[in-house]
């Protein structure tokens, strides 16, 4: 094979946000550097491409940012999400590093929308990237190809060669076909390992079957796991990811960001068997929406149905497949498949339990609960009468794995007897598990990606270069 | 509008965005979408005017093809306003000059050219068709080209203004009175073409790579017509109120607006066509090519036989240039209700409908 002769300072295993603000950041201080991207051109980006924002600290408003948000803020949401299952040195240095990121973004091409434009109230914590996350892929791409990094897609690693903690080479695919590249130092950006279907097969069993994966397919843990077998120290319980309720009629993989539902706090929501299972109004979608991924995860079939009727209908985003309409309850049942006599019991009952003459507000936790049933429905709970009825049908959807290695301040990878490796580094959804080991902060993902990815860059160039 | 496959596929692209809504910062579209959660013939009609074609949204969709869904909102939508000109072209009969508009462009252009040809030998009092002295008028007498001109151009705005008549029938807003704040703005839009350039980054031209190409090139286009209209104006009240007849000198008002407008429309017509063959055919629609192409190069023809026309002014060929120049105009005034020039009308529209709605607040988020 022509051209790969070299030894390049710096190897980077990935192609999404991590990946690439790694490799330009090595490649603007000095290094040559080869990022090698197994997706192909076309589905390049992994996860990144599907995303929507970063979440940033920030002092005063700015041209992207609203009012203002602090380091301290910053971190009781964390503490909050994670319930403590993060280390506070990594993520309060992440956390003041959002703050500075802006400018260098910037520069690499990327965009933003003007504060205060958008559709969703995230203005204060959340920067958006004008266009998305594949948007802002394609600007560091082209500043990538400008400054001259080298890219291959449809590139797989497949193995990091250590030593004694030190990477001595790296075996990939291109292509297809084996070689083996040298590098002085390695970041590795490959993401978690949600699309390899058999790895969450150990844990989740045959339920895999079932779940949708939000993101891109070629995330699967190929380096994870190669790293994790040769002694690097692992991070975040390898069982547990990321769930939303999605439309069960999204893509395997790979459907995004469109194919999620905002009806349940509008809803009944029942399984296959037509009995409801939680508190669909427990809390405001946004921090609620995480939990239904799990919870529809445990039932029969993996499947559950959203149910509302004309009065529900208009307050939630539309959906990217069009509801599923009937002007009885039976006949929806049947459209869905349910036991319709089943569903006309499960809201009957409901609609029984609900206390006449609450007023509904849809802007806060109305406290318009059911008396008596299991469970209740603790806010938002009015009948559902008015026809025509809509119902989805919900499936879990996995957006990330929280597995990942464990890395240091200056994003080196950690080896299980605590010693740093020399020459590697990790940036992104592989390492995320270390500041993020539990829940999920809007934003956050691409957050890590950004700071860690700068710093692993740097410091490989700077290793690379001595 | 008619319920058509054109407007089934784009309905479908633009329900996914507006799950989506990563693009709302590029352009009007999206905030439109926004506000509904369906979507008649006449909204998607409203869209598809609306949209600049910039392709921003292409280039930065998941959904892309090779994506199973294969979203492609400049294509779906650049069918969707090809199929609005004929849908909404008046009198309905001409619809069909949509259809094959680039062999009819040609065709009206070559008509043109030979039509005043004759037109001026046959009136031509004296031998003068190719005599130094002639003015312009003695070549074809002043009533022949008001004659001409207020019939041809007269009934093309009558014949616009019922497309555009027809476009707010469908595709206007439901309800709601056109202020004269809305028409500000429409104006500014229509004017600074501040759509085209993706919330101010330029275009995609062929690549994720952004670029004010399309934008200068189309204002060069744009303003150098204007300038080149103005030149006829000035050279026409000269002659009728200051009897001050052609040829004028070098530094006069109708020579210079005429030079630099002629020069801008090349530079305009030129780059835009050059950029045609260059254009990633992927968010394009390929059956609309000839059209474009045939109404850039008229414009390019009108432009470039005007700068002749001044040139050879004071000579013996002024005549042929003449008779070609007006035969381009006379071409182009003809076709203007069924060529893309219709854009122009429709897109100002929409801009106007998007005006008016700018207060309604987007349907759900989070
Ligand atoms: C639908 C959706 C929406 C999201 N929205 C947001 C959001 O708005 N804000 C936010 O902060 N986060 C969001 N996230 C989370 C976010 O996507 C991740 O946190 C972030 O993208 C991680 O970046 P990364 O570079 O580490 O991984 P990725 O972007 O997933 O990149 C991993 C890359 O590694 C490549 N790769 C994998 N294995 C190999 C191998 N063996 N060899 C070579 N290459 C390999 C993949 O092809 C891919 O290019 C969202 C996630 C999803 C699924
Ligand atoms: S074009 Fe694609 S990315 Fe943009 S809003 Fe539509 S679906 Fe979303
Ligand atoms: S104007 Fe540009 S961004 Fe807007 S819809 Fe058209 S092509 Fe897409």
């Amino acid at each position: 094979m022509p051209g790969r002769q070299q030894t390049y300072d710096v190897l980077v295993a990935g192609g999404g946000n991590a990946a690439l603000c790694a490799a330009i950041t090595a490649r603007q201080a000095g290094a040559s550097v080869l990022l090698v991207e197994s997706a192909p051109k076309a589905f390049r980006g992994g996860n990144s491409r599907h995303t929507r924002n970063l979440r940033a600290m920030h002092a005063q408003p700015n041209a992207v940012l609203t009012d203002a948000y602090t380091e301290d803020e910053y971190w009781d949401d964390l503490l909050r999400v994670t319930g403590g299952n993060t280390d506070e040195a990594l993520a309060r240095m992440t956390i003041r590093a959002s703050s500075g990121v802006f400018g260098w973004m910037q520069q690499a091409g990327v965009r933003f929308q003007p504060s205060l434009t958008g559709t969703l109230n995230l203005g204060r914590t959340n920067a958006f990237f004008l266009g998305g996350g594949k948007a802002l892929v394609n600007a560091y791409y082209l500043t990538a190809e400008r400054l001259g990094v080298e890219i291959l897609y449809d590139s797989e690693v497949i193995s990091l060669n250590l030593d004694d903690g030190t990477v001595r080479s790296i075996d990939i695919t291109y292509r297809g076909f084996p070689e083996t590249i040298y590098a002085r130092c390695v970041v590795a950006s490959s993401g978690g390992f949600q699309a390899n279907l058999d790895w969450m097969r150990e844990y989740w069993g045959d339920a895999v079957d079932n779940f949708v994966i939000r993101g891109t397919p070629y995330n699967r843990g190929r380096v994870l796991k190669n790293l994790l077998d040769q002694g690097v120290a692992a991070i975040g319980d390898p069982t547990q990811c990321h769930a939303v309720a999605l439309d069960a009629r999204a893509p395997k993989f790979d459907g995004g960001i469109t194919t999620r539902l905002d009806s349940v706090p509008y809803s009944v929501v029942v399984n296959r068997n037509g009995d409801r299972f939680y508190d669909e109004g427990e809390d405001v979608w946004p921090k609620r929406y995480a939990i239904w991924g799990r919870l529809i995860a445990q039932q029969p079939g993996q499947i559950a149905y959203s149910i509302c009727d004309a009065k529900a209908f208009p307050l939630f985003m539309p959906s990217v497949f069009p509801a599923i309409k009937a002007d009885t309850l039976e006949e929806l049942a049947a459209k869905l498949k349910l036991d319709p006599a089943k569903i006309r019991a499960t809201i009957d009952s409901f609609n029984n339990a609900v206390k006449p003459g609450q007023s509904f507000d849809n802007l806060k936790l109305d406290g318009n609960r059911t008396q008596g049933l299991t469970p209740d429905k603790t806010n938002w709970a009015r009948a559902v009468d008015k026809p025509p009825f809509y119902g989805y049908p919900l499936r879990p959807g996995i957006t990330f794995t929280y597995l990942g290695v464990r890395v240091n301040d200056k994003a080196q990878v950690l080896m299980e007897n605590g010693q740093a490796a020399g020459n590697l580094f990790a940036s992104g959804e592989i390492m995320a598990g270390n500041i993020l080991g539990k829940g999920y902060l809007a934003g956050f993902g691409m957050t890590i990606g950004t700071v860690f990815g700068r710093i692993a860059g740097q410091e490989a160039a700077r290793r690379a270069g001595n | 509008m008619q319920e058509t496959e054109a407007v089934a596929r784009a309905r479908r692209d633009i329900e996914i965005c507006n799950a989506c809504r990563y693009c709302e910062g590029f352009c009007a579209v999206f905030p439109a979408v926004e506000l509904r959660r369906e979507f008649a013939a006449g909204d998607i009609s409203y869209l598809a005017n609306l949209c600049h074609n910039c392709r921003g949204c292409y280039y930065a969709c998941q959904y892309a093809p090779p994506h199973e869904w294969g979203v492609n909102v400049p294509a779906a939508l650049a069918e969707v306003r090809a199929e609005s000109y004929a849908a909404y072209a008046w009198p309905r009969p001409l619809a069909k000059a949509f259809a094959r508009n680039g062999t009819l462009l040609s065709l009206a252009a070559a008509l043109g050219i030979a039509l005043v040809l004759a037109l001026s030998i046959l009136t031509n009092r004296s031998a003068s068709f190719s005599t130094a002295q002639a003015s312009f008028y003695d070549i074809i007498p002043l009533w022949a080209m008001q004659v001409t001109g207020t019939a041809t151009f007269g009934f093309s705005l009558l014949a616009m203004a019922m497309g555009v008549r027809n476009f707010w029938r469908d595709a206007g807003p439901k309800h709601g009175r056109i202020g004269p704040s809305a028409v500000a703005i429409a104006l500014w839009d229509v004017l600074s073409l501040k759509n085209l350039g993706g919330g101010g980054n330029g275009c995609n031209d062929n690549s994720e790579a952004f670029s004010m190409r399309r934008r200068w090139l189309h204002h060069a286009m744009f303003y150098g017509f204007l300038l080149c209209f103005a030149a006829t104006a000035t050279g026409f009240v000269y002659h009728a109120f200051l009897d001050w007849p052609a040829p004028y000198p070098l530094l006069s008002a109708p020579v210079l607006l005429g030079t630099v407008g002629g020069i801008l429309m090349i530079a305009g017509t030129i780059g835009l066509l050059a950029m045609k063959f260059t254009d990633d055919p992927v968010p394009n629609v390929r059956r609309l090519l000839g059209g474009d192409v045939a109404l850039l190069m008229l414009l390019a023809l009108i432009a470039v036989s005007g700068l002749v026309l001044l040139a050879v002014r004071a000579t013996g060929a002024m005549g042929l240039a003449m008779a070609v120049h007006l035969g381009c105009i006379l071409a182009f005034f003809l076709v203007l209700p069924y060529s893309k020039m219709v854009h122009a009308t429709y897109r100002s529209a929409a801009l106007l409908r998007r005006a008016m709605e700018r207060n309604i607040k987007p349907l759900g988020g989070d």
